[in-house]
């Protein structure tokens, strides 16, 4: 393949006299490429694979003291299985997450529709203004929500106020519910710009031809805007089902006993608990879990998409 | 127009929908600085009245700053490296064809989806386990590289696209050097893109919690700063004070930072990431 791509653009000059080593180096475009991304790579490559790595054997240890034993044992993972706690935990985050997501993408649907299909002028206004919060701080905006929701929050004590309630509506704070609500505020940019790019790059004389043929506004959606959009949908689903699933802060602020995520337990294992090799555990179980998911949605879309073409 | 009126009539209902979307985007967020002017220290309706004592407070306390300090040191050095990094990463990417591209990519952009909780620990466990290096400023600055890198390489690879590779061409053919006809023709019309990355990595980092909170040594950084506060009731009202002017001044940097790099057309550069 090396060959090949070297020919497609004007060869860098190299010195004849070169050894065959940096000949190669010179000619190959994959090699230069890697070259220059070496930097970043290397990087990431030592700050990502290494501390993986050094999580997964930490998770077949046990801690004694402030130190480790440092024989193979699968006692977290049994553990994990064993005891009730880290399951339900675990089921909680992702039919939390997945409520979360469903609940984004369901809402953001219609405002990505409308930027790609309505606004004809300043799209790129319309993007800056519903991804602007994405890029201010996390913390803040839950910190923003549970001011929203409080006991005594801006929403119980306004409608005290008004007189339409007599007591704070409980629910609201410390429930799965509020978690819900915050999250799929918080990754509502998440889901918009994957579902506008692909509502952006369906090519409107489709639509006019299934209007010319017959198809009302319903049926028009259904049978081209929706399935072409899929693609959007899908990335949109992955990008908020799996940060989502993973998330601490929320549950802390917001959850109450009731909200408390498989991210809070890691936590704790970090922290108060200080039982790092279970915390390291607990994470490769989560990433286990989310890649199991993704790629079964992955597989299910593909076969489902398959039987309808 | 007649060929775009049945498609493109404007939809009322949806107009309405999008206008209730913005507002409930922006709402809650703008309830912060609302009661950080309420002169009591419940955050609840009626408001009792204005008051700017909060932020008074907050500049008397020599906590705030020195942790603003801190968030502008770790932000400031992790926004310049990362957008070195990806300059070259979004050049590599963009200019050459080579073997194994997309899962080189989709590494690059892994930290923007992975749950930053997981790089916080295994990044704990790899500094306090393995290097037995101390928690410290610069701790938390490497856990911020990893999440900042993919945002400048996806920021940077527009402007890469939007110039043609002639010119640079052309510059090598004229006897300049790689490294001159990188100064002089590259960096120029990058120059946008590379001040968006700046600004927009500053934020990043700026406001990141969740890795702050595993990697911060006894230097707080200001998010970690405020998460201390919220633990005190009575702290309520200069928490509120101190999150509307962080939230104020990320506006304003990301608001420069996209209306900078306001032609290169990010979406099409995310669409090859996400879909």
């Amino acid at each position: 393949m090396t060959d090949q791509s070297a020919l497609a653009r004007p060869a860098a000059q190299t010195p004849p006299q070169a050894n065959w080593f940096s000949r190669k180096i010179h000619k190959s475009e994959t090699f230069r490429a890697y070259a220059v991304l070496s930097p970043a790579l290397l990087f990431l490559g030592f700050a990502i694979l290494i501390p993986f790595a050094i999580l997964v054997v930490l998770s077949f240890w046990t801690p004694v003291g402030f130190d480790f034993n440092r024989e193979f044992t699968l006692k977290n993972y049994r553990d994990i299985m064993e005891r009730p706690i880290y399951g339900t935990l675990l089921w909680r985050s992702l039919w939390i997450s997945t409520m979360a997501t469903v609940f984004t993408v369901l809402l953001c649907y219609p405002m990505a529709y409308f930027v790609a299909f309505h606004v004809h002028r300043n799209k790129m206004v319309w993007i800056v203004l519903m991804t602007l919060p994405f890029w201010t701080s996390y913390l803040l905006r839950v910190f923003a929500w549970k001011v929203v929701l409080g006991y005594e929050g801006v929403i119980n004590s306004g409608l005290i106020w008004v007189g339409w309630i007599e007591a704070p509506l409980q629910f609201l704070l410390y429930s799965p519910t509020a978690v819900i609500i915050t999250l799929a505020h918080a990754w509502a940019a998440f889901a918009i710009l994957p579902l506008y790019v692909s509502l952006e790059k369906i090519d409107k004389s489709l639509l006019e031809a299934a209007t010319d043929l017959g198809d009302g506004p319903m049926r028009r959606f259904f049978r081209i805007t929706l399935p072409l959009s899929l693609p959007g949908v899908i990335s949109a689903s992955i990008l908020i089902f799996i940060p989502t699933t993973g998330d601490y802060i929320t549950p802390a602020l917001l959850g109450g006993p009731n909200g408390m995520m498989i991210g809070n337990l890691i936590q704790m294992q970090f922290g108060p608990t200080n039982n790092w090799p279970m915390g390291a555990a607990l994470a490769i179980v989560l990433m286990l879990t989310i890649a199991a998911i993704c790629a079964a949605f992955i597989l299910i879309i593909f076969f489902v998409r398959k039987r309808i073409t | 127009m007649s060929s775009e009126s049945y498609i493109n009539r404007p939809n009322r209902p949806l107009q309405v929908y999008a206008l209730i979307f913005l507002i409930v985007l922006y709402l809650p967020i703008l309830f912060l600085p609302l009661f950080s002017f309420n002169d009591s220290i419940y955050v609840r309706f009626p408001m009792q009245g204005f008051t700017v004592q909060w932020y008074q407070e907050l500049m008397a306390r020599t906590a705030v700053w020195a942790a603003l300090m801190n968030s502008v040191k770790v932000g400031v050095a992790v926004s310049i490296v990362s957008t070195v990094l990806g300059i070259f990463a979004a050049k590599a990417i963009t200019r050459y064809r080579f073997f194994g591209k997309e899962p080189v990519v989709i590494f690059i952009m892994l930290p923007l989806v992975v749950p930053l909780i997981i790089f916080g620990v295994a990044l704990l466990v790899l500094f306090a386990q393995l290097l037995g290096v101390p928690l410290s400023l610069y701790t938390v600055a490497f856990g911020h590289l990893i999440l900042c890198i993919p945002f400048s390489t996806a920021v940077l690879m527009p402007r890469f696209e939007g110039f043609d590779p002639a010119i640079e061409e052309a510059s090598a053919d004229l006897g300049e050097n790689s490294w001159w006809t990188f100064w002089r023709v590259t960096f120029p019309m990058i120059l946008p893109g590379v001040v968006a990355s700046l600004l927009l990595c500053f934020t990043v980092s700026f406001d990141e919690f969740i890795m702050a909170f595993f990697l911060t040594g006894t230097d707080a950084t200001l998010p970690m700063y405020i998460w201390g506060q919220l633990r005190f009731p009575q702290q309520f009202p200069s928490v509120l004070a101190l999150s509307s002017l962080v939230i104020i001044g990320s506006f304003i940097i990301v608001l420069l930072g996209l209306w900078i790099n306001r032609d290169a057309d990010m979406t099409k550069t995310k669409a090859g990431i996400d879909a």
